[in-house]
């Protein structure tokens, strides 16, 4: 007879954090998501999971570079934020919308704070799903626009991206309790440095543990994703053998495959390659198996942008969460 | 394997730090062992003395790994599975890369065949200074007939290296399979509760590997397992079934995590290699592309969680690359920082008028920068600068790109700027924001090349040679 035991060291359940509030919680949102509370490694017999993998998918408020197949299902929305999210929703069946506001980035167009919270209004008004806001990644600059952000999106439970140990954490943090959002607490492939900023963002900000989601940075296929997925699973498991700094629910920004050159270049660079074959169908796959190998490693969010990818990765996640 | 620190190692050792195992003593030599990068044999007088004998089989039998290690094939192409001794990679390694085998059949007509075998061995992908290539073919008998395989085996083996499954749960077919192919020692496909016995028997008789599938039932799996090994049949691949679809997919998940924690955990009888299916795939999706999806979607997860040898079916390059590129994710020792030697590399014929070109000694950088440099027949210098291994855009965030590092490590190669014509130095386009200090450290011309390396080539066409 086969017999195997349950990994009794599993003891400690992940933090639930829910985002998205809904009009009975003072919120506009058809929806909420809750992310986290598994007391296993994903899809694992030893406890049921207890609620599915989302993706997010990603609005920005400018026309960017993207990769060909990529953009094509965009063009005719790439200038207009509310109506790129709500193509998102409606066809693509995205869970939640993010709202990236670059254009605020000194060195591109300085849009100022209030100018791009207007835009958060026009997606919280043009979608009805919960959403997550980002800034430019200039480390002068997010805290005031998240600030004006989280202001005008009060009630609303978002999910501010992003406080890290490079900017005025405190800021973002102070954002997010004082407008009863949620933060995302971003390192980059390093486990002590999300040890460090979560206890920061407990201890000295007074975040509420069902407030904290995790991004412990995405490397692509190919590109780093071996050290990005170990980071993850060693953060999982120390979670759940009880390291109460590391108990939260992860997002990975799983759209950094479209870095990948095998995802976006014509063909290979190099003459000796094999065919690639075409990147259509390499691109979207890339994005897939970055997704799906940190889905395995514990991630429970998935900031995406293909809507193949999309699609399919929603497919499996579910297929494995059963 | 049974110990985990060097000292319980050094126990069986002789102690006399005589050398000839190319370490400077036994006690640096059991550290090798305990993280596998040496074995017991490579302790000369430990195998050759007698009195050393007792110690030698202990240590022996204490450093085995955990899971079964099982060869298929011979000779330079022979392929090990299995062999692992942790459930989590940062733990210490994975080791012997998940097989990859794709399927050739019996009714594919002689040129349609060779062609395919051809392509499976043919198709490579740069990777990180070398070639990620595929491992295995498996022949499916879809005939049933025991003529048509044998000509089918006998075929593919005339055409490649590259060892063998045999697909078929017919003895017969089977036999005559391994009657053209037994000296390159295929994996048998395979016993299942009906014909185990006679399977059993051919494994025996031809001295091959075998396969025992007991689709969702791993009592079956086990009990047949263990009969075989207690027959001595011990190289032995356990295929708990691949279910592609729904709840299927996650029970087969489930068999893969339940076995390979029930055989690190020291179950021996089920500490064997585990074989994926990623092919059923093609069971459940009408179109191609939609299959190879699929099946690659199916064979991440088997990669990433335990499979140890795959039979699939997609060749489109869309399928292979990301199946390629997630086992060398899985693989990839995470203890070892992988670096190339500080130098200035010389690519092609490079004359007084090529470029200077700067990297770093990332080998995942250096070698991505140096096959788009050589393969488009690009003559320079590459200088790969001791980043400690790191690549561009961390290192110059972490500082261990900077100026100063850059005009050392000219410095240390013994590079003479003088000696080109243009005294310029190219640096990469994610390290933009040291092109001032580098100027005024090198005292040279510095020019910011493409954020990708694969873009130099057209970036040489339009900027080089520099305007004066
Ligand atoms: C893997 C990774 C790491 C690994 C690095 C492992 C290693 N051995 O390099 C680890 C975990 C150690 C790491 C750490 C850090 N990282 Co990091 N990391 C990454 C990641 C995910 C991938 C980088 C990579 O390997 N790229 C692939 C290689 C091949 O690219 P490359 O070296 O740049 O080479 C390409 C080009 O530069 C160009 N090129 C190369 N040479 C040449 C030469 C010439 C002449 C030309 C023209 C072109 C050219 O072509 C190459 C092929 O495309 C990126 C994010 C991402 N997805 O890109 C972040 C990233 C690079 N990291 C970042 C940061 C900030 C850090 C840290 C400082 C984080 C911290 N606060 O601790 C540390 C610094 C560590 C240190 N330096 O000591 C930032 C950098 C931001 C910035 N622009 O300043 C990034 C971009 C993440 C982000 N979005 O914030 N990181
Ligand atoms: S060969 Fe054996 S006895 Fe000699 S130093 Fe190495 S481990 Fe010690």
């Amino acid at each position: 007879k086969f017999d195997v035991s349950k990994m009794s060291e599993w003891a400690t359940p992940i933090q639930e954090v829910t985002l998205g509030a809904t009009s009975a919680d003072g919120g506009s949102r058809k929806n909420t998501v809750t992310l986290g509370g598994e007391n296993a490694l994903p899809y694992y017999f030893d406890a049921e999971m207890p609620h599915r993998n989302y993706v997010t998918m990603d609005v920005f408020d400018m026309p960017i570079s993207m990769a060909k197949s990529v953009k094509e299902n965009y063009g005719d929305v790439i200038n207009d934020p509310a109506e790129w999210a709500k193509k998102a929703v409606r066809d693509f069946n995205a869970d939640m919308i993010t709202i990236h506001l670059i254009s605020t980035d000194p060195l591109i167009n300085d849009t100022p704070a209030r100018e791009a919270a207007k835009v958060v209004e026009d997606v919280l008004q043009a979608v009805d799903v919960p959403i997550v806001i980002g800034g430019s990644g200039n480390p002068q600059k997010d805290p005031e626009v998240l600030e004006r952000a989280a202001e005008v999106a009060e009630g609303e439970r978002v999910l501010l991206a992003s406080a890290s140990l490079n900017l005025d954490y405190e800021r973002v943090a102070k954002a997010a309790t004082d407008y009863g959002h949620a933060v995302l607490s971003w390192t980059q492939l390093e486990i002590n440095a999300q040890k460090e900023l979560n206890r920061k963002l407990m201890k000295q900000c007074n975040v509420p543990r069902d407030s904290i989601v995790m991004d412990p940075t995405t490397a692509a296929l190919g590109y780093g994703l071996d050290y990005a997925y170990s980071n993850m699973e060693r953060i999982r498991l120390a979670g759940l053998m009880g390291d109460e700094e590391l108990t939260f629910p992860m997002s990975s920004g799983t759209t950094n495959a479209w870095g990948a050159r095998e995802s976006w270049m014509k063909e290979s660079p190099l003459k000796q390659d094999s065919d690639w074959g075409p990147r259509e169908y390499r691109g979207p796959i890339w994005e897939i198996v970055t997704g799906l190998t940190l889905a395995l490693a514990g991630n429970d969010m998935f900031m995406m942008m293909h809507p193949t990818s999309v699609q399919v990765l929603k497919e499996i996640t579910q297929t494995l969460y059963g | 394997m049974k110990i985990n620190s060097p000292l319980e190692a050094y126990k069986f050792l002789p102690g006399t730090n005589c050398g000839e195992c190319g370490e400077t003593s036994c006690m640096a030599f059991a550290s090798h062992l305990i993280d596998r990068s040496l074995k017991a044999t490579d302790c000369i007088p430990l195998v050759n003395e007698s009195k050393y004998k007792k110690k030698y089989d202990e240590l022996v039998t204490l450093l085995a790994p955990e899971i079964r290690e099982v060869v298929i094939g011979v000779g330079d192409n022979a392929i090990s599975i299995g062999g692992d001794d942790v459930l989590h990679r940062h733990k210490l390694t994975f080791f012997n890369k998940t097989a990859l085998a794709y399927d050739v059949w019996d009714t594919m007509e002689e040129a349609d065949l060779v062609e395919r075998v051809n392509k499976i061995q043919d198709f490579k992908k740069f990777y990180v200074g070398d070639y990620l290539t595929l491992d295995m073919i498996a022949v499916r008998s879809v005939s049933n007939d025991p003529e048509k395989f044998a000509a089918t085996v006998k075929k593919v083996v005339e055409t490649t290296e590259f060892p063998l499954v045999l697909c078929s749960f017919e003895p017969a077919v089977l036999r005559a399979g391994l009657e053209v192919s037994a000296e390159k020692r295929p994996l048998l496909y395979a016993a299942n509760k009906d014909n185990w016995q006679e399977v059993a028997a051919l494994a025996q008789e031809f001295n091959v590997p075998v396969t025992v599938f007991a689709p969702n039932d791993l009592d079956l799996l086990k009990s047949m397992a263990k009969t075989f090994a207690d027959n001595g049949i011990e190289d032995v691949v356990l295929d708990p079934g691949t279910f592609p679809t729904g709840k299927g997919l996650k029970t087969t998940l489930n068999n893969f995590l339940k076995i390979r924690r029930a055989g690190i955990n020291g179950d021996r009888d089920i500490a064997f290699p585990i074989m994926a299916v990623p092919f059923t795939a093609w069971m459940a999706h009408d179109d191609e592309v939609s299959a190879s999806y699929w099946e690659t979607v199916v064979a991440s997860i088997f990669t990433i969680k335990y499979g140890d040898i795959m039979i699939m079916h997609s060749i489109e390059p869309y399928a292979l690359m990301p199946q390629l590129h997630i086992r060398d994710t899985m693989y990839t020792d995470p203890r070892k920082p992988v670096t190339v030697d500080p130098a200035v590399y010389e690519i092609g014929s490079p004359t007084a008028d090529s470029p200077l070109l700067i990297t770093t000694n990332f080998a995942l950088t250096y070698y991505t920068v140096e096959s788009d440099l050589s393969s488009n027949g690009v003559d320079c210098y590459l200088t790969a600068i001791d980043t400690d291994g790191i690549g561009v855009e961390a290192a110059v965030a972490g500082g261990q790109l900077t100026a100063a590092k850059i005009k050392k490590g000219l410095d240390d190669a013994g590079f003479d700027m003088e000696k080109l014509t243009h005294k310029v130095i190219v640096i990469p386009g994610l390290a933009a924001r040291l092109q001032g200090d580098v100027e005024d450290e090198t005292g040279a011309g510095v020019m910011i090349g493409p954020a990708d390396s694969g873009r130099l080539p057209g970036w040489m066409e339009q900027n080089w040679p520099p305007q004066k």
